[in-house]
């Protein structure tokens, strides 16, 4: 008998633009070890699904959405399929997977998917939403983040970054494609699919990202400071994804920046497409993990511990087109401890001994 | 598109999921749960001023944000709370806005 059904099944989601090889990489995903009890769920865009017939695996863990953009019809038909393999594998219809992979659309925006997960009342009782996996194309996926804006999206949101086709395309090319998706995405580890010694596993393994036991992702910390490209003169390259880091001295008002996140995201959150971070908060010994996709913020993380000696609050923003400059200067102004910083040894004592020895 | 639409039945905001005493507790720790949510009163009434706004606990369950003239509404947490001040009073809680952000670091 298999291992007992998670209480919360994760959901993956396969995204990346058209053509960007997300069948062929789900079809590899598919025969992993690690996938074999993964049901699926592919999404089409177009009259006639195609995209099943390219992949091997035809069981009844298998749903094909017809209906085309997952975006448009993600509350009903969506939510209505993953409804649906629950109620089967409780009824022992199907076998009991444990694990849904959703591929959508090259052109879907990738957040309703997420947002359904968690909004939907019985979905999100059963199920949570695990890494999204974003192929990028080596040949044409330049060309594709500088035209369309879908793209740029599915990279932003991603846990994993997976580069096809890199056997295809230039080493320099391959290159510059990665500086690019670095500056989108600064935290996601990016693999190559051509690359043989690939770990299909960890494309779908969550534990670095969720890091409550202290472990940090691949590139040591999901803050790092995203590399700036720049043109052939010298300046920087004008895109209106950017991300950026906030290191904070002084340690969040929890209370604050809740107030203040909610604030943010609802007057601009189709336009936050990421945020990440580990925060010092006022009155706490350990970090907290925060992490949200748009309008959707996950459940704050209780870190076990400091990953270093660190103790400074970190924030990575994936913003489209918001201005940065207003956005840090926002932050420190409403989120973090008001407190006065005093100086070690304030001179209040002294005035005070002064005082009482005077006549 | 609000991801809170169309949810039934009670909410868990995200920044109520914290473990920390008076955060994210059930029936343990009353009065700390009563503490932070009279921070957070404390904290939405700095930021609400400017807008004309106040917001009060209503019996440690809701929260109720009125006007100065005294049109009010009830919210359950904070995910409710920036569409409902955005409706009563009129104009958009942006907080990239140059002079909230400027009011906000004299204080």
């Amino acid at each position: 008998m298999a291992e007992e059904i998670p209480l919360l099944t994760p959901i993956n989601l396969l995204t990346g633009f058209l053509g960007s090889g997300k069948t062929t990489l789900l079809s590899r995903l598919l025969a992993d070890p690690a996938l074999s009890d993964a049901a699926v769920l592919i999404n089409e865009f177009g009259e006639v699904g195609l995209d099943h017939h390219l992949v091997e695996r035809i069981d009844d863990t298998m749903v094909l959405l017809q209906s085309g953009c997952l975006c448009c019809t993600v509350r009903g038909e969506l939510a209505d399929a993953i409804k649906d393999l629950h109620s089967k594998r409780e009824r022992g219809l199907v076998p009991p997977f444990r694990r849904i992979v959703v591929e959508s659309t090259g052109l879907a925006d990738p957040f309703p998917v997420l947002s359904t997960i968690k909004a939907d009342p019985v979905l999100r009782h059963h199920f949570r939403p695990g890494n999204v996996i974003t192929t990028v194309d080596a040949v044409n996926g330049l060309t594709q983040l500088e035209t369309y804006v879908e793209s740029n999206r599915q990279a932003a949101v991603a846990d994993r970054l997976v580069v096809t086709k890199s056997d295809l395309a230039d080493v320099g090319v391959v290159a510059a494609l990665s500086v690019k998706l670095r500056i989108i995405n600064p935290d996601a580890p990016l693999a190559l699919a051509a690359d043989p010694a690939i770990d299909l596993a960890a494309l779908i393994d969550e534990r670095p990202t969720l890091r409550a036991n202290g472990l940090q992702s691949a590139s040591g910390f999901y803050c790092d400071g995203p590399a700036v490209l720049t043109t052939a003169d010298g300046t920087a390259h004008a895109s209106a994804v950017t991300s950026f880091v906030m290191t904070m001295e002084r340690a969040v008002d929890w209370t604050a920046f809740g107030l203040w996140l909610t604030m943010l995201l609802n007057r601009h959150g189709e336009r936050v497409l990421r945020v990440k971070g580990i925060l010092n908060i006022v009155g706490e010994e350990r970090p907290v993990a925060i992490h949200g996709v748009q309008h959707l913020v996950h459940t704050p993380v209780h870190m076990e511990r400091w990953p270093d000696d660190d103790r400074h609050s970190r924030i990575v923003f994936i913003v489209d087109g918001l201005d940065v400059g207003l956005l840090k200067r926002s932050f420190e102004a409403f989120a973090l401890d008001r407190t006065p910083v005093h100086a070690a040894g304030v001179a209040e004592e002294p005035v005070l001994q002064e005082r009482l020895s005077s006549p | 598109m609000c991801s809170l639409c169309g949810i039934l039945g009670g909410n868990e905001h995200w920044a109520d999921a914290v473990a920390r005493p008076g955060v994210f507790t059930r029936n343990v720790e009353r009065v700390d749960r009563r503490r932070e949510r009279a921070n957070r009163v404390r904290i939405a009434n700095t930021m609400l001023a400017r807008f004309g706004l106040t917001l009060a606990d209503w019996q440690g369950a809701s929260f109720v944000l009125s006007t100065r003239t005294g049109k009010s509404e009830i919210i359950e947490d904070l995910g409710h709370l920036w569409p409902a001040a955005e409706r009563l009073c009129g104009r958009v809680c942006d907080p990239l806005d140059r002079a909230f952000i400027a009011v906000a670091e004299e204080d």
